[in-house]
């Protein structure tokens, strides 16, 4: 494996690569690597950002962000050659502060945003800026790792998504389908919707709401849904998680009491309009029919402590991954609420094998929602997972100690969704 | 002998055949006459003679010459001599017997003679008598021929003469009729009159063309008429008694009177009376309805059935028997006729009770319903009771009519319903208690006293709870009581035991507190709820109890009470168990969750509205965190109060002075200065991976055990790792960070004592203070010992 070749050239500030060598080489213990083949892991300084090159559908490649108060944090771009099980990363230097949120274009490769820290001497303010990595980074690079660690190299800024007057930026996040001109961000209690002008070198606040209340509102999380043309977001503040309409800014649901603390992230169902996830401190994941606001779909309490992050898989919807501050990942097969309740109706040219065909059919029962697996790899909090948007049955998940691991869906689900 | 032989002697040898044939025959005689000598005794004849001996003079075929020659032959002279004076001598004696006999003979055949001329004289006179005396009969039948011949006449007109008397007799009998008929009613003797009737009857149907007959028959079936309009009256009236009215009813039988219409009638006559008994019972029952204000009946239940047993059902029986008596047992007609009289008259009874008891049992089902009094059930019981004994009596008059399963269902149905209501009575009570509860918990609050003992309140709420359970039982019970009629039935024997109140009652009400308990969990909303954590803690301590102790108690005390005989499933002992153990552990856990949450909010308000990075040097520990110890006192002596200690793992005595120094100095130092140069980075990973391959994984929100410590950990997982993670969101200052070291080294100081492991405080409180420091723009950690002093001021 490519991985030990890496193991001498750890030079420069990339730590990292320890921690990556240490990691691949217990992969490699055969024993391991025998009955987990399915794992990869790298480890990173302390990050909580992480997102997969939206834009990318034929590498599997995922941009992390660091967060360092007292160095300069980077972007991570890690390329993950599924074939020969190996990882391959690129360090792009993010020298405005550290990393609290990223999220890459969904129309163009070489595009991502970030919420990061800026420290001035007595304040902290989270900004928000739209970015171009370098031409040769966009679709991975192959070249020799050692240029890139000896050299790396930095993030051209695009623009930057005003705040003075909004407060500290949430999350950033891109219209989902489109040609990556609009960005919805969250700024304490508003929601500020961009329009990228000019090569994207100009952001234009094009429309902005605000959430009033009694207390300090804040937005936790939001995310945008590609249903409705996309003319829909939700966002999270406190325990309530509220629909907006981009077009009128104005809130069309609210589910006021979605969890019993504080939520923390948010996603559509993207086979299913009305459909979203959540999860939060009450170590809760829930379903969401967002035309009845009053009773979750489905609950989940599998996490012991807070859930972080929660995603749909972007093609098999029943696959949901969720993360934790208990440090782990789970992977639940929601198929009771799923669009594909008893899976896949695929014709049987797929199938070479009669007899294959013949098993399948015995064991195609409807499935009950299940945890699929519970990945324990992580030693510390689990801030964010990520699925890989080439590879519809691999995903990222990213601990507060900076270790990446990439998983797959195990092989037996995966048949068993496809045929 | 000798001459007959001597007579054939030509025909010698044939002779010789026939003597021989006979000499055997002789032989054969002489032997047996031989045999009975011997038998009596005589002696034999000197020695054994041939019987052919031709020597013997006796013999039959003595042969002189041979006797002669043989004598000549063998004896000696004066042998000769002695014989031949022997023989001489017999000759003698012979001849003298010969003569004696045939003198006699002679003089008998003489006598006989002359007797036979006597007869022959006698004869003659008496056939002259009897020809006398035929001619004398002769004459005396020619006389008599003569006597009848001139009577016959007479005799002929005389029995004409008693024909037409009799003849005359019936009909002045059947011209008398009607007079009295007439009479006979005037005399109310309807009996006599229907048997003069009855006799008559067939008669002048006979004789009916004939107008005068047919007058008479006329006059008869008016008088009938009104007599059987009579009798009907009376039979409707009611004031007349049970025999007058058989007796009506049998006359109107023998009237011919159509008995289909009869029965309907007597049965409608009895419907009314008995509708008046119904009436008075309805308007008993509907008081209550319209009187709004008295929730109560007026009468108590056992007065009701009383009245209904005493009214109704007495006289229903009465009607019953009467019925039978007069349409059904009759014993005088033993017709077909009759038969199908009794066959048509019992379905109509049949029918006719079963509607009255129908409406009688619909009234007794809505008292049955409206009693709802669950104190003593002794009432219902015995009220039921004597409802069931009379509904058997009934039933034993009428086999045929459901009347004794319609009443047993009544039961039957009463009693689950009881059993329901007890439950329902039972379950109030648990919710009762258990706001009880709750205001005991708030009340104290309020006047400031010290908290509630909780162990008191517990031991208080099961004593009660069981005490409650006993009653019910007790009540219950008498449903099965030996003095009551309906408890050797087999629904009250098997199912009413087993399904109703094992099942039913107490199993369900097991079952029920589990699932009001666990509703607190689910119920009690997110954040925290209106529960108190208290009754948190007490239910799941309650929930432990049962199944530790009570369950298999209160299972074992209904098993004995009711000696169950039903062999169908029931819920096991172990299986409500293992359901209370579940909603104790879900209660604890929930009590864990809701306490953690209290204190890690207060952690988390601190941290995240603090301005971390321009506070002020440390100088004091946060208030907050006195705060949390304090608050974490106090739940530890709450939950002392209901549970043990529990184990914690062995730790030094001086726990509370571990230095901070462990981590501040190497570990933090380290982490401190992370550098990006490939120098550094190797120890640093190394040294965190290392530290965090032996600390186990800590599951935050996990189930915990039953005990103080287990919970108490729980609890300050839960508020550490808020705080941990409430940091990690943070950018710190300097005195940011030295506040944070200040406050985590107070915590350290007074939370080890809670917890069974005081490393995984350590552990913990490690992470926050290394988390602080990194995310610290400017990393200087406070000296240890400015530390400890600023925290042993307080």
């Amino acid at each position: 494996m490519s991985g030990s070749s890496r193991t001498d050239s750890p030079k420069g500030r990339d730590h990292l690569l320890v921690a990556l060598q240490l990691k691949l080489s217990e992969i490699q213990d055969p024993i391991r690597s025998a009955s987990r083949e399915d794992l990869q892991e790298v480890k990173l300084a302390e990050a909580r950002a992480l997102t997969p090159q939206t834009a990318e559908t034929d590498a599997i490649r995922f941009l992390v962000g660091t967060q360092s108060l007292k160095y300069d944090n980077q972007i991570h771009i890690i390329d993950f050659d599924d074939e020969n099980n190996i990882i391959n990363k690129n360090v792009l230097l993010h020298h405005v502060g550290e990393i609290w949120q990223i999220s890459a274009s969904p129309a163009d490769k070489g595009i991502l945003a970030t919420c990061y820290n800026q420290t001035s001497d007595s304040k902290v303010m989270t900004c928000a800026a739209v970015w171009r990595m370098p031409k040769e980074l966009e679709s991975g690079s192959h070249e020799s790792p050692d240029d890139s660690s000896s050299n790396p190299q930095t993030l051209e800024l695009l623009c930057h998504l005003d705040n003075t007057a909004h407060g500290n930026m949430a999350c950033v996040v891109w219209e989902p389908v489109g040609d990556g001109k609009k960005l919805i961000s969250l700024a304490d209690n508003n929601v500020l919707l961009w329009d990228l002008q000019e090569s994207s070198t100009q952001a234009v606040l094009s429309s902005t709401a605000a959430l009033e209340g009694k207390g300090q509102l804040k937005f936790t999380s939001g995310r945008w849904s590609p249903h409705h043309n996309c003319t829909q977001i939700a966002t999270a503040n406190d325990i309530a998680i509220r629909g907006w309409d981009i077009r009128s800014m104005s809130q069309i649901y609210c589910i006021e009491n979605a969890h019993g603390q504080l939520v923390r992230d948010l996603d559509f169902n993207p086979n299913k309009q009305y459909y979203l996830a959540s999860c939060g401190d009450d170590c809760k994941v829930k379903f969401w029919d967002t035309r009845n606001v009053n009773e979750p779909v489905k609950s989940l309490e599998e996490h012991s402590h807070w859930v972080w992050s929660v995603r749909y898989n972007h093609s098999h919807d029943q696959l949901v991954l969720t993360g934790s501050s208990d440090s782990r990942v789970i992977l639940s097969n929601m198929v009771s609420i799923s669009s594909e309740p008893f899976g896949h109706l695929v014709d049987d040219d797929e199938l070479s094998d009669q007899e294959d065909h013949h098993q399948e059919e015995k064991t195609k029962e409807p499935l009950q929602d299940s945890i699929i697996a519970t990945y324990e790899e992580h030693e510390d909090s689990v801030y964010a997972a990520e699925w890989s948007s080439a590879d519809p049955w691999l995903f990222a998940s990213l601990s507060y100690d900076g270790r990446l691991v990439i998983n797959r869906v195990p092989r037996a689900l995966k048949y068993h969704i496809l045929l | 002998m000798a001459v007959s032989s001597s007579g054939r002697a030509g025909q010698l040898p044939e002779v010789r055949d026939e003597a021989a044939d006979e000499e055997e025959e002789a032989g054969r005689k002489r032997k047996a006459h031989g045999m009975l000598k011997l038998y009596y005794g005589l002696p034999a004849n000197g020695e054994e003679k041939d019987p052919l001996d031709p020597t013997d003079v006796d013999g039959a075929h003595f042969n002189p010459e041979l006797f002669l020659h043989k004598l000549r032959k063998e004896c000696p002279l004066p042998q000769l001599m002695d014989c031949e004076a022997d023989m001489v001598k017999q000759i003698r004696a012979l001849d003298s017997d010969m003569q004696t006999l045939v003198y006699e003979n002679y003089n008998k055949f003489i006598s006989a003679t002359d007797t036979i001329r006597k007869m022959k004289n006698d004869f003659k006179k008496m056939e002259d008598e009897m020809d006398c005396l035929a001619t004398n009969m002769a004459v005396i039948t020619e006389f008599s021929a003569r006597i009848s011949n001139t009577l016959q006449d007479q005799h002929e007109q005389i029995t004409k003469l008693s024909g037409v008397h009799t003849l005359l007799r019936k009909l002045q009998f059947l011209f008398e009729l009607p007079a009295r008929l007439n009479k006979c009613i005037e005399l109310e003797a309807y009996g006599q009159a229907v048997r003069y009737y009855g006799k008559a009857r067939s008669i002048l149907h006979q004789y009916q063309h004939m107008p005068s007959f047919q007058g008479i028959q006329n006059d008869c079936q008016k008088i009938m008429a009104s007599l059987s309009q009579r009798l009907r009256e009376k039979f409707r009236d009611g004031g007349s008694s049970a025999q007058a009215l058989a007796e009506c009813v049998e006359l109107l039988l023998q009237l011919d009177e159509p008995a289909e219409e009869l029965c309907d009638e007597f049965l409608s006559h009895a419907h009314s009376r008995l509708e008046e008994e119904l009436a008075a019972l309805q308007k008993d029952l509907e008081l209550p309805a319209t009187s709004i204000t008295g929730p109560s009946p007026p009468s108590d239940i056992l007065d009701f059935i009383d009245r209904g047993c005493n009214g109704f059902v007495s006289s229903l029986c009465l009607v019953i028997a009467s019925y039978q008596d007069l349409f059904i047992n009759n014993p005088s007609q033993e017709t077909p006729r009759s038969y199908g009289i009794a066959h048509m008259a019992q379905e109509k009874l049949v029918t006719f009770v079963n509607n009255l008891t129908s409406h009688y049992f619909s009234m007794v089902e809505r008292r049955l319903q409206l009693e709802r009094g669950l104190g003593d059930n002794s009432l219902l019981v015995r009220a039921l009771d004597r409802f069931h004994r009379r509904l058997q009596a009934l039933a034993k008059l009428l086999p045929t009519s459901d009347v004794a399963t319609a009443g047993t269902e009544i039961v039957v149905r009463a009693a689950e319903e009881r059993v329901r209501q007890y439950l329902q009575a039972l379950r109030c009570f648990f919710l009762d208690c258990l706001t009880d509860v709750r205001q005991a918990l708030a009340a104290p609050r309020l006047a400031g006293k010290d908290s509630p003992n909780l162990a008191e309140l517990l031991a208080s709420v099961s004593a009660s709870i069981l005490n409650q359970i006993k009653s019910v039982l007790t009540y219950v019970h008498l449903f099965t009581a030996k003095d009551i009629t309906f408890s050797n039935k087999p629904y009250f024997k098997g199912e009413f035991c087993s399904q109703g109140v094992r099942e039913g009652l107490i199993v369900g009400f097991i079952k029920s507190i589990c699932q009001t308990a666990r509703q607190f969990c689910e119920t009690a909303g997110d954040r925290g709820g209106s529960t108190p954590p208290a009754l948190l803690l007490l239910l799941s301590r309650l929930c432990l109890d049962y199944e530790t102790a009570t369950i298999s108690y209160i299972l074992t005390l209904t098993d004995e009470q009711f000696l169950v005989q039903d062999r169908s499933p029931v819920t096991a002992v172990t299986s409500l168990c293992s359901e209370a153990r579940e909603a104790a552990q879900k209660l604890l856990n929930h009590y864990v969750k809701v306490q953690g949450l209290i204190v890690s909010q207060m952690l988390r308000k601190s941290v995240e509205t603090r301005d971390w990075i321009n506070t002020i040097e440390p100088r004091n520990v946060r208030a907050v965190m006195k705060r949390v110890v304090e608050d974490t006192t106090s739940i530890d002596v709450q939950v002392g109060l209901l549970y043990e200690e529990g184990v914690r793992k062995a730790h030094s005595s001086d726990s509370s002075k571990r230095a901070f120094s462990v981590y501040s100095s190497s570990r933090m130092q380290t982490r401190y200065a992370p550098s990006y140069t490939p120098s550094a980075p190797m120890d640093t990973n190394l040294l965190s991976n290392i530290q965090k391959l032996f600390s186990e994984r800590i599951d935050i929100f996990s189930p915990v055990e039953f005990n103080k410590v287990s919970v108490l950990t729980g609890i300050i997982k839960i508020s550490l790792k808020t705080f941990l993670e409430c940091v990690r969101l943070r950018t710190f200052g300097r005195h940011g960070l030295q506040q944070i070291q200040v406050d985590c080294h107070y915590l350290q100081l007074y939370l080890w004592r809670f917890v069974s492991d005081e490393n995984l405080v350590h552990f913990l409180l490690d992470e926050i203070v290394g988390s602080a420091a990194h995310r610290c723009l400017d990393p200087m950690p406070m000296e240890q010992s400015v530390i400890e002093v600023i925290c042993e001021r307080g």
